[in-house]
C-alpha cells in the first residue's frame, strides 16, 4: 500500500470494526445468557403458581392456566405454553396457546423437548397430594428472536454510524498527517538549487525525516559547491591557455616577418598541447570525484609499471632511476588509477629537476615507496598547499597545470587509503613519499618502520 | 606608448608582448605581483595589464595596495572568471577596465590606448599639437592636413614630445619610449631618430635644450 493515510484508515477501520464486533459477540452471548435464566426463573414462578392454583381434586384447572402470565408484551405474546397432567396420564387442562402432545417427558425439573418439530423450555413441577404434573414451557425460537432483537437493537445502529466514524476518521488522518503535506509541498515547489532547510512543525515523529533531510541538503550543498569552486577554477585554467592562444594565433595572422609567425604558430602548437594535457587531468580528477574510475583490483608490480610509466617521458635529458627492489613491491589497486598517481608524481618530478638532473624511484619500507629530484623543492609554507587543486607555487613549471598533486592524492586515496606525503631533502629536491595500505590478508607492514605506517587511519 | 604587463602564463605573456608590439605599444612582462611592483618602481609605464590570479597573490590586492599608496597609472584587469561580481570587485577596487579572457587583442590595445589617454587627461583619440595630428591607432602623423610618414620608433619619440609640448623630454625618458623595439637601444639612436623627424617635420619643429633634452615647439 503507497498511501499512508489509506494505510492508517484501513488499520483504524478494521481495528475498530472488530472491536464492535468482539463487543457485540459479547453483549449477545451477555444478554442470551442472562436472558436464558430470567425466563427459566419465570417459566419456574409460572408452574408453581399454577401449581398452587390447583385443587386438591384437581379442580379449577381452567382458572389456574388462566392465571398463568402470558407475556403479552411486544411481539411475543402467547409465549407461555401450560399443561397439567395427572399423574396417570391423562391431560387435565392446557392453555390455548400448548400443543396437544405432551411437553415433556421429563417429571421434575427443567428439560429440552422437540413437539411437533419445535425445541420447548419446559419446567415441570409435580404435585404427588394432588395427583397432578403442571408443565409449563415456551418455545426456544421465540426466546432466540428476543436475543436477536435485542443485539440488532445495538448492531444497527453501530452500522449505521460506521460510515460517519469512518469518514471522521479519514478527515482526522488527514489532518494529523499536515505536516508531512507541508514538507512534501514545500519540498515540490523547489527550485532545483534551493538546499535552504525543510521548515516543518516541531514535531517529534517528523523531526527525524527532517533532520536527516536537512543533513542531507547541508551535504549537498557543500558538495555543489565544491564542484561550483572545482567548474570556477577549471574554467578559469581553460580560459588562460584559450586567451594565450587566440592572442598567438591574431599575432600569426598580423605578423609581418615569417620569423615573428613562426614563433606565434610554434607558441600556438605549445598552447594546444598544454590545454590538451589540462583537459585530460581534469577528466582524469573528474573520473576519481566520480569514482567512475576502474573498480577491479589487482596486483600490480611497481618497477615495471614506473618504467613503463618513464617510456613517456618527454625530457630525456635527465637520468631516472628505478630501485630494482621495486620490480618486486606489489600494491593492490585498480592498475588505471595507481598509473595515474605514479604518472604525475613522476612528471612533477621530472618537471622540476634541472638540465640533466636525476629522478630516483626508491623503495622505503614494505608499504612505502619515494621519488626524489633535484628540483628546487617547495617552500615549507607551500608544502601543504601544493596539493590543492589548481595550486601553483612561486616557483611553479610553465607547463603545470596545478593538478598533478592534487591527482595524485585523489587517485592514491582512491586505491584503499593511500596517501602522499612531500618534503623537502636535506641535500636538495623534493621527496614524495607514498604509503599504500596493506591488502587484506597480507602481513601487516613491520611497526618499527614509522612512514609505513602512516596509512593506518588514514584516508580522506 | 609603454604597459607593464603582470601575467604569469608565458605563451600568453608573450602572445602579449609581440602582439602589442605591432599594436605599436612596447610592453614589459613580469610573471608575480612582486616583480610587478619592483617593474613599477624601476620604469616608467603608461598603463598596467593585470592578471587577477598569480601565483603570488591576487591581482585585486595588488590594485588594492598600489592604490592605496598612491599609484596613479590606468590598470586594465585581465579576468579569467566569468561572475560578474568579480569585474564589479576590481573595477570598485580601482582598476580602469578589465577584460575577460580570451579576448581580443585589438580590443586590448584599444583599451590600453583609452585608458592611458584618460590618464594623461585627454579626452580625444588623436593628439593635436600646434598643426601637428598623432594618432596613436593608427600611427599616423599629419602636419598642416598633410601625411607623413613616420617609423613606428619615430612616431613613439613624437608621441612622447607631442605628450606635453613646451616641456624638455630628457634622452633617457625618450629611450625609454624606445625600450621594448629594439634589444638594445644604440647609444646614438635618438640623436639618429630626431635627425630623421627633423628632416621630415621641418628642422625648427624640434628644439634641441642643450644638456636637457629635446622639446616640441609651435609652427613657425
Amino acid at each position: 500500500m503507497t498511501s499512508l493515510r489509506a494505510r492508517l484508515f484501513l488499520i483504524l477501520v478494521a481495528t475498530t470494526g472488530v472491536i464492535w464486533l468482539a463487543a457485540t459477540i459479547w453483549i449477545y452471548l451477555g444478554t442470551k445468557r442472562e436472558l436464558e435464566h430470567v425466563l427459566d426463573t419465570r417459566l419456574q414462578e409460572a408452574a408453581r403458581m399454577v401449581s398452587s392454583l390447583v385443587r386438591d381434586d384437581g379442580g379449577a384447572t381452567g382458572d389456574a392456566i388462566a392465571a398463568a402470565p402470558s407475556a403479552n408484551a411486544g411481539g411475543y405474546a402467547r409465549q407461555l405454553s401450560c399443561q397439567i397432567w395427572s399423574l396417570g396420564g391423562r391431560l387435565v387442562a392446557s392453555s390455548g396457546t400448548a400443543p396437544a402432545e405432551r411437553l415433556t417427558e421429563a417429571r421434575e425439573g427443567f428439560s429440552d423437548s422437540v413437539v411437533n418439530g419445535e425445541t420447548w423450555r419446559v419446567y415441570a413441577i409435580e404435585d404427588e397430594a394432588k395427583g397432578v404434573r403442571v408443565l409449563v414451557g415456551d418455545r426456544l425460537g421465540l426466546r432466540e428472536r428476543l436475543v436477536q432483537d435485542l443485539v440488532s437493537g445495538l448492531v444497527v445502529p453501530i452500522l449505521l454510524i460506521l460510515p460517519l466514524f469512518a469518514g471522521l476518521i479519514w478527515l482526522s488522518i488527514g489532518r494529523g498527517l499536515g505536516p508531512l503535506k507541508q514538507i512534501a509541498a514545500d519540498l515540490k515547489g523547489r527550485a532545483p538549487d534551493d538546499l535552504a532547510p525543510v521548515r516543518a512543525e516541531a514535531i517529534d515523529e517528523i523531526r527525524p525525516v527532517t533532520d536527516a533531510l536537512n543533513g542531507l541538503f547541508r551535504r549537498l550543498g557543500a558538495a555543489w559547491r565544491h564542484e561550483r569552486e572545482i567548474t570556477a577554477f577549471a574554467a578559469h585554467e581553460l580560459r588562460t591557455p584559450l586567451a594565450g592562444i587566440r592572442t598567438q594565433a591574431q599575432v600569426a595572422r598580423a605578423a609581418t616577418e615569417p620569423a615573428m609567425r613562426l614563433s606565434a604558430l610554434d607558441q600556438i602548437i605549445a598552447g594546444v598541447d598544454r590545454t590538451g594535457r589540462l583537459v585530460s587531468q581534469l577528466l582524469a580528477l573528474a573520473r576519481l570525484d566520480a569514482g567512475l574510475a576502474e573498480p577491479t583490483a589487482g596486483r600490480v608490480l611497481v618497477g615495471p609499471l614506473l618504467r613503463e610509466i618513464d617510456r613517456e617521458r618527454l625530457r630525456k635529458d635527465l637520468i631516472v632511476e628505478i630501485d630494482p627492489e621495486l620490480d618486486a613491491f606489489a600494491i593492490t589497486g585498480a592498475s588505471d588509477i595507481l598509473r595515474l598517481a605514479l604518472r604525475n608524481l613522476h612528471e612533477n618530478a621530472c618537471g622540476y629537476s634541472p638540465q640533466g638532473g636525476c629522478v630516483r624511484w626508491r623503495r622505503i619500507s614494505q608499504r612505502t615507496i619515494a621519488v626524489e629530484d633535484q628540483g628546487p623543492g617547495i617552500p615549507p609554507d607551500e608544502l601543504s598547499l601544493v596539493t590543492q587543486r589548481f595550486y601553483r607555487g612561486r616557483g611553479h613549471i610553465q607547463n603545470g597545470s596545478g593538478l598533478g598533486l592534487a591527482i595524485a592524492e585523489a587517485a592514491l586515496a582512491h586505491i584503499g587509503g593511500g596517501k602522499v606525503a612531500l618534503e623537502n631533502n636535506v641535500g636538495g629536491g623534493l621527496r614524495a613519499t607514498v604509503s599504500v595500505p596493506v591488502a587484506p590478508g597480507e602481513p601487516g607492514p613491520d611497526d618499527r618502520e614509522p612512514i609505513g605506517d602512516r596509512h593506518r587511519g588514514a584516508g580522506p | 606608448m609603454r604597459v607593464l604587463i603582470v601575467e604569469d602564463d608565458p605563451i600568453l605573456a608573450d602572445g602579449l608582448t609581440v602582439g602589442l608590439k605591432l599594436h605599436g605599444i612596447s610592453a614589459e612582462v613580469v610573471g608575480s605581483c612582486a616583480d610587478g611592483r619592483h617593474a613599477l618602481a624601476a620604469g616608467s609605464f603608461d598603463a598596467i595589464v593585470l592578471d587577477i590570479m598569480l601565483p603570488d597573490g591576487s591581482g585585486l590586492d595588488l590594485v588594492d595596495s598600489l592604490r592605496t599608496e598612491g599609484e596613479r597609472r590606468p590598470i586594465l584587469l585581465l579576468t579569467a572568471l566569468d561572475d560578474t561580481r568579480d569585474r564589479i570587485a576590481g573595477l570598485d577596487r580601482g582598476a580602469d577596465d578589465y577584460l575577460g579572457k580570451p579576448f581580443d587583442l585589438d580590443e586590448l590595445a584599444a583599451r590600453l590606448r583609452a585608458i592611458a589617454r584618460r590618464g594623461e587627461g585627454r579626452a580625444a583619440a588623436t593628439i593635436a599639437v600646434a598643426g601637428l595630428v598623432l594618432d596613436p591607432a593608427s600611427h599616423e602623423v599629419a602636419q598642416d592636413g598633410v601625411r607623413l610618414d613616420v617609423t613606428r620608433r619615430e612616431f613613439a619619440i613624437l608621441r612622447a614630445l607631442a605628450e606635453r609640448p613646451g616641456t624638455i623630454r630628457s634622452r633617457a625618458e625618450l629611450e625609454e619610449r624606445l625600450y621594448g623595439w629594439q634589444e638594445d637601444v644604440e647609444s646614438n639612436a635618438i640623436e639618429v631618430h630626431i635627425h630623421n623627424l627633423r628632416q621630415k617635420l621641418g628642422r625648427e619643429r624640434i628644439e634641441t635644450v642643450r644638456g636637457v633634452g629635446y622639446r616640441l615647439r609651435g609652427a613657425p
